[in-house]
């Protein structure tokens, strides 16, 4: 008996946001008594299966196979169902990627369990999980628990929970067969194209957000620029919003207004429709705050609003306000925190 | 052949949505929309049921309110549409809308392709499709931007799936489950005569007997529903030129530790 928890990794290597998976899956263990127990898929499973020692996890069960390489959802789900199905785990603990959120949803399904979803408070209560998590688009919170026997399946919010501070490993590492052989699988991945400057919203801690404001760049577009205006966001966002990124080590973000006139691409955008990110510092500039902009980011620990429109709804929300110009205190922060931080 | 979709109405997004003294979610006069991620699966099949000659049928789960949602999809097109209502299914939890689901594209004859939404931005968990597809034992491929190939005679499909590093294509049998992106086409408007046509349809609801399926057991149970506590921020205004307004909105973020 024991808390099984997926540590989902990318080039060979444990995601970040996975050792928080850890840490919840010892919310949980805790509440039980029992241990936790990573799992490990795919290419240097051992590797990161040790790792996952130092992070707090009391044993580790790896698979490396040729079917795992990389992730495929077909052929990761049912190592996962079956360590469900034979160990009967406490609970399957996964961060709410795109990846856990799919392999959690198939192992309830497969194993007819309970399943907790983007949770971001848990506890254990006379033998049940109790999940707290945001409904309607962050506007309420439910509360859900499992009930009865079995295996709860539960994805965690990114940076809603700690992850164990990394120290000595005790436990071993177990290897564990894969399920599928390639015969069976029955999606074939033909290609596979990676996009440069891929954003990680979620995982940051800071985010810099423009909205459709920032297409009132004074600069003048070159002669010969078809679209002006996305021309001037554009190099609003390249030239303004980046650098003061760059010297915060965050990440962009933009709202939908921005995204669907083609200022930067929609894996930037956040909100209902985007993505929900919960940094420690975001800052929105020229975005009016709209209440599907709010949903994805409202949960930030310190949100600070710069906008030319001291009644713009965004400010309702903001720790700190700055009634102007983003073309003027975007690149006066960005000079001032050079300074202060010595960069 | 046909495909099927699954949609439902959801509070407008712009709605004050709250929970009532009686612990009930309400949102105040404001309407209900059909899923907004849903309208792209919609449009896709469509599209695709016109593509390989089949006809694309609709489905929500839940009551009544939901119809709203299914007359939304008949206007834009869809050819048929179903409600699933059931006492067993209020609330519904994931498992059992999955058993539910699953059992009513098996009563469809020769589905090809079942459609989803990214998620529904109520509740938006994006397990449902997930679940469904294990039900019915049939390939998965979320986050798909296009359709490239659908092949009924070798039953085959090839997709674009759009990843958090970048574009993918994909094979897979078929029958198979998609959810796709917002990016897989621009969703048409009802028209006036589909609109009117709609208006006059009338909506057959399967109950679970209908479906011939028992629900597996209920795992998890909501417990309550809860405001968000008030924001106890309070927002300071930073006034003065941009130097001084950098200079003191830095001496603040240093303050709270977040740089
Ligand atoms: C179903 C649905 C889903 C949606 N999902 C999302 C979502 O996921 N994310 C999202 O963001 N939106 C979403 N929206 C859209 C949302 O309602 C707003 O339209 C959008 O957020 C507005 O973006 P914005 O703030 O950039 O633009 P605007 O509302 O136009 O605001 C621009 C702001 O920039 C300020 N400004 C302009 N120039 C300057 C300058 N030089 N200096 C300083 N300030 C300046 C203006 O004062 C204004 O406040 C959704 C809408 C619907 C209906
Ligand atoms: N009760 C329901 N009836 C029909 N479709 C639904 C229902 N609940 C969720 N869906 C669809 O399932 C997909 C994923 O939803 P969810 O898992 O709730 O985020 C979306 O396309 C939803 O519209």
């Amino acid at each position: 008996m024991t808390v099984l928890v997926w540590i989902e990794t990318e080039g060979g290597k444990a995601k970040p946001t996975s050792w928080e998976a850890v840490g919840a899956g010892k919310l949980i263990a805790d509440g039980f008594g029992v241990g936790v127990t990573a799992v490990v898929l795919g290419e240097n499973a051992a590797g990161v299966a040790q790792e996952a020692l130092k992070f707090g996890a009391s044993s580790a069960l790896a698979c490396d196979d040729p079917t795992l390489t990389t992730y495929r959802f077909e052929a990761y789900a049912p190592i996962l169902s079956k360590l469900v199905a034979d160990r009967s785990p406490k609970a399957l603990v996964a961060v709410a990627t795109a990846a856990g959120r799919e392999l959690a949803a198939a192992v309830a399904a497969d194993t007819d369990s309970a399943i907790l979803s983007e949770v971001v408070e848990l506890s254990v209560a006379d033998g049940q999980v109790v999940a707290t998590r945001p409904v309607y688009a962050g506007k309420l919170l439910s509360q859900a628990a499992s009930t009865g026997e079995g295996t709860v399946c539960v994805t965690i919010r990114a940076r809603a929970f700690k992850a164990p501070a990394e120290g000595a490993a005790s436990g071993s590492v177990e290897t564990i067969p894969a399920v599928l052989a390639e015969d069976s699988i029955r999606t074939k991945v033909v290609s596979f194209e990676a996009e440069a400057g891929t954003v990680n919203l979620t995982d940051a801690a800071i985010i810099i957000s423009g909205g459709r404001g920032m297409a009132n760049n004074p600069k003048d577009a070159p002669a010969g620029v078809e679209n002006a205006e996305i021309w001037k966001a554009q190099d609003a966002f390249a030239n303004v919003l980046q650098p003061l990124a760059d010297v915060l080590g965050g990440a962009i973000g933009a709202s939908r207004a921005a995204v669907d006139a083609g200022y930067i691409s929609y894996a930037h955008q956040v909100g209902q429709t985007g993505k929900t990110v919960s940094p420690d510092l975001y800052i929105a500039c020229a975005i009016s705050g709209a209440i599907q902009h709010q949903a994805g980011m409202r949960t930030s620990k310190v949100i600070v609003a710069i906008n030319k429109d001291a009644e713009a709804p965004i400010f309702k929300m903001a720790r700190y306000g700055l009634v102007g110009d983003v073309f003027q205190i975007v690149p006066a922060l960005t000079a001032e925190l050079k300074a202060r931080l010595g960069k | 052949m046909q495909i099927v979709t699954f949609t439902r109405s959801t509070p407008d997004t712009a709605a004050r949505v709250e929970v009532g003294s009686d612990g009930k979610i309400t949102w105040g006069g404001a309407s209900t929309v059909v899923n907004p991620w849903d309208e792209y699966a919609l449009e896709e099949a469509i599209v695709q049921a016109k593509n390989i000659g089949g006809k694309a049928t609709v489905i929500a789960i839940g009551p009544e309110m939901h119809s709203e949602a299914l007359k939304h999809s008949l206007a834009m097109g869809l050819d048929e549409a179903v409600r699933i209502e059931d006492p067993a299914l209020d609330p519904v939890d994931g498992l059992s809308y999955a058993a539910a689901a699953a059992a009513a594209v098996n009563k469809l004859e020769d589905v090809k392709l079942v459609l989803f939404g990214k998620e529904a931005v109520d509740v938006g968990t994006d397990q449902h499709t997930v679940m469904i597809a294990r039900k019915l034992g049939f390939p998965l491929l979320t986050s798909v931007s296009k359709i490239l190939a659908i092949d009924t005679a070798a039953g085959t499909i090839q997709v674009e799936r759009t990843l958090e590093g970048g574009k993918q294509v994909v094979t897979s049998s078929l029958p198979v489950v998609i959810s796709v992106t917002k990016e897989i086409n621009e969703p048409r408007y009802p028209s006036f005569i589909g609109i009117r046509k709609a208006s006059k349809a009338t909506i057959p609801v399967w109950s679970l007997a209908d479906l011939g399926v028992s629900l597996p057991v209920r795992r998890t149970v909501v417990n309550a529903y809860s405001n968000l506590p008030p924001r106890s921020v309070e927002v300071e205004m930073i006034d003065g030129e941009p130097a001084v307004q950098a200079k003191l909105l830095v001496d603040r973020l240093l303050e709270e530790k977040v740089l």
